[in-house]
């Protein structure tokens, strides 16, 4: 099992045909992901040749899921239209749809957030400014490394992409079923709380990680979910405990607002609640060791 | 991005909330002609980005034009909370009878905005959420349906605005809601709001945050920066498109990916208790790409920071193959020492992930002087910090 994305997941990706898009779409292909189609409507009817996999361009995202039973697509549009693209995918009803792009103004996110809401929250967002996620083995959605690491007991839920590779790396014997990357700006869709919860039902994963960053609480929010709903061990990381208030450190959302949002409340909220927090990413990646060792 | 109060009373006048006549100078001698377009008196507000500038003594009122000049001048260069006063605003003068709170904001934790108001202006507004919690509405706002009549009147009666005020203040609340989605803002807050002798509502004192990634649809607003006041290096740094923060440490931070960076700042720091205190110089996150000129340009900013000792160059091969990396690391060595900018101080360098032994051997191979390697984060930080201590 593997958690949002499996070996069965039907992908289209829309902005496939830009350079970014089209760097990842073969990328994706090439990790085994089922690549079924992409979405612009200037070239619709005509197929791109990635790698010498023949990938059909539909004019949009409902024509893509009626010809091909996609339920998950991966954003790779700029900014300017990228509210566009994700209120085109919940309004197709699109199972999954997770938004890669970087830069997106935070009142485009709120108001895709807002009409996904009003449409009954059919769709599950990712993202934005996130590099999606992966189930090693069996699907990528996203830019994640596919070559990282294999599938295994360890669930991962990230704000950094980088992070997230690096952690992958760490624990690369041990194997991950799904790392998810949620993104590091200020409003996104799916949170720590979604992936935890989905991380505990699942029955390969023995193990949870959760990386962590300053700003805003959803950290503080996840150690009280996980105290309430998390019986599986969950090992923690925060990163910015040195970065200084008001600052805003490369993501977005990453930026120390008065008293809040601080690295050390997330720390002690997340060790209040049962989870070893690491002082490093290496020492993260002992503790998480020595758990799964007994 | 937050703004000036002038620059946030031009905004409002610009959406139509009601604001009283005022003018931004840098020099005293600019309030004479000011005052006396008021009438003689004025307020004189010492334009700096932190609360507490009333307290610290940064708004006077000045009795008449040469009263405002004095004023003026015993304000500009006052520092307040660290904060230089390099600009002053003057304003009309009100009669004030009640002072109210208004604002909109990105509510983060419900992933909406905000609304908050209050009939306890005046005060900072943490004070009243902290002892009077009673006494600030906070009402959700969708982001698509917006700041609607309707809504705007749940806000006042929520807020509990007396019934004469109440049909202004709803009008200023649609406005407001005009500069919140029109200038793409995270926070507009108007405090105080006032009421005056003649029952006018009018915004006396405002603050705006805008939101840096709609710039691309807000070309205006890279006017409203304040680029005097930003660090010579993070103004560099952004001419470059490098992601930069200058920080007050010894060793200088070049990573991948801002998550990744961060954390490389505090491992740094960590490995600081043991070398005697130093502490990272800077936030430089040169993303996914890592190419040698952007290597290039990072490398010359950081480098021309009297402040670093010594450089920790931290990279995750993800997307990047470390060889890459390693090849724009030498390459821009040899472009920066082309451009006759001597390299003096010690990289240490930390490749991992994918080719990291390819990425490796091409720095073992160059053979720079002042570039050593580490094959663990935790153990370059260690070097890095022990080498700026020397």
């Amino acid at each position: 099992m593997a958690i949002f994305l499996t070996k069965d997941s039907k992908v289209i990706v829309q902005g496939m045909t830009g350079s970014e898009g089209m760097k990842h779409t073969r990328r994706m292909l090439a990790s085994g992901t089922q690549i079924v189609g992409g979405v612009n409507p200037r070239k619709a009817g005509t197929t791109v040749d990635v790698d010498g996999t023949e990938v059909p361009v539909f004019g949009t995202v409902t024509e893509a899921m009626e010809k091909t039973g996609a339920d998950v697509t991966v954003i790779f549009v700029p900014p300017k239209f990228t509210k566009d693209a994700v209120v085109e995918a919940v309004d197709a009803e699109i199972g999954l749809a997770v938004v890669i792009t970087e830069g997106v103004p935070v009142h485009d996110t709120a108001a895709f957030w807002a009409h996904a809401g009003a449409k009954g929250n059919k769709t599950r967002i990712i993202g934005p400014n996130c590099p999606g996620l992966i189930s090693p083995g069996q699907s990528n959605a996203g830019i994640i490394p596919a070559d990282i690491t294999s599938s295994g007991k360890i669930g991962l839920v990230s704000k950094s992409g980088t992070l997230t590779y690096q952690l992958m790396y760490e624990l690369r014997d041990i194997g991950f079923s799904s790392a998810v990357g949620i993104g590091g700006d200020p409003v996104i869709g799916t949170t720590h709380i979604d992936a935890l919860k989905a991380f505990q039902e699942d029955p390969e994963t023995e193990l949870i990680v959760m990386i962590g960053e300053i700003g805003g609480d959803a950290e503080e929010r996840a150690a009280a979910y996980i105290a309430e709903h998390v019986t599986k061990p969950v090992v923690g990381y925060v990163a910015g405990f040195t970065a200084p208030e008001g600052k805003t450190m490369g993501h977005a959302g990453a930026i120390v607002s008065g008293s809040s949002g601080t690295a050390q409340a997330k720390k002690e909220a997340l060790e209040a609640a049962g989870v070893k927090v690491g002082k490093t990413p290496s020492e993260t990646a002992r503790l998480a060791r020595e758990i799964i060792a007994g | 991005m937050d703004l000036f109060e002038y620059q946030a009373r031009d905004l409002f006048a610009k959406h139509g909330v009601p604001v009283l006549d005022g003018d931004v100078i840098e020099t005293p001698e600019a309030a004479r002609a000011i005052a006396e377009r008021f009438g003689g008196r004025a307020v004189v507000k010492a334009q700096v980005k932190v609360g507490g500038r009333g307290k610290a003594g940064g708004v006077k009122l000045a009795a008449d034009p040469a009263d405002a000049v004095a004023k003026a001048e015993a304000i500009l260069g006052m520092d307040i909370k660290g904060h230089t006063v390099h600009k002053v605003m003057l304003a009309q003068t009100a009669d004030i009878k009640d002072e109210y709170y208004v604002s909109f904001l990105l509510d983060r934790t419900n992933r909406t905005f905000l609304a908050m108001a209050s009939v306890e202006g005046g005060v900072e507004i943490e004070v009243v959420a902290e002892e009077n919690p009673d006494a600030l509405a906070k009402i959700p706002v969708d982001a698509n349906e917006g700041c609607t009549p309707e809504k705007a009147a749940e806000i006042v009666a929520a807020a509990k605005f007396p019934a004469e005020v109440a049909d202004q203040v709803a009008e200023v609340l649609q406005k407001l809601w005009k500069v919140f989605i029109a200038e793409d803002a995270l926070l507009v807050e108007v405090n105080p709001l006032i009421k005056s002798g003649e029952g006018k509502i009018i915004a006396l004192d405002g603050k705006v945050s805008l939101d840096e990634n709609a710039e691309f649809r807000q070309p205006e607003h890279e006017a409203l920066e304040d680029k005097a006041a930003a660090n010579p290096l993070e103004a560099a740094a952004k001419a470059k498109g490098l992601n930069y923060v200058k920080l007050d440490g010894q060793v200088g931070i070049i990573g991948n990916g801002a998550g990744l960076v961060m954390s490389t700042l505090d491992v740094v720091a960590y490995a600081g208790e043991k070398h005697g205190g130093v502490k990272p110089a800077n936030f430089l996150d040169i993303g996914g790409g890592a190419s040698a000129e952007v290597m290039a340009n990072g490398l010359e900013i950081i480098l021309g920071d009297a402040d670093v000792k010594s450089v920790f160059v931290n990279v995750f091969g993800g997307i990047t193959a470390c060889d890459a990396v390693a090849n724009g690391i030498v390459q821009a060595l040899a472009l920066l020492e082309s451009k006759g900018e001597a390299v003096t101080k010690p990289l240490v360098v930390r490749l991992d992930g994918n080719n990291a032994e390819l990425g490796r051997k091409i720095l073992t191979d160059a053979n720079h002087p002042l570039v050593q390697q580490v094959d663990t984060m935790d153990g370059a930080a260690d070097r890095a910090a022990e080498l700026a201590n020397k």
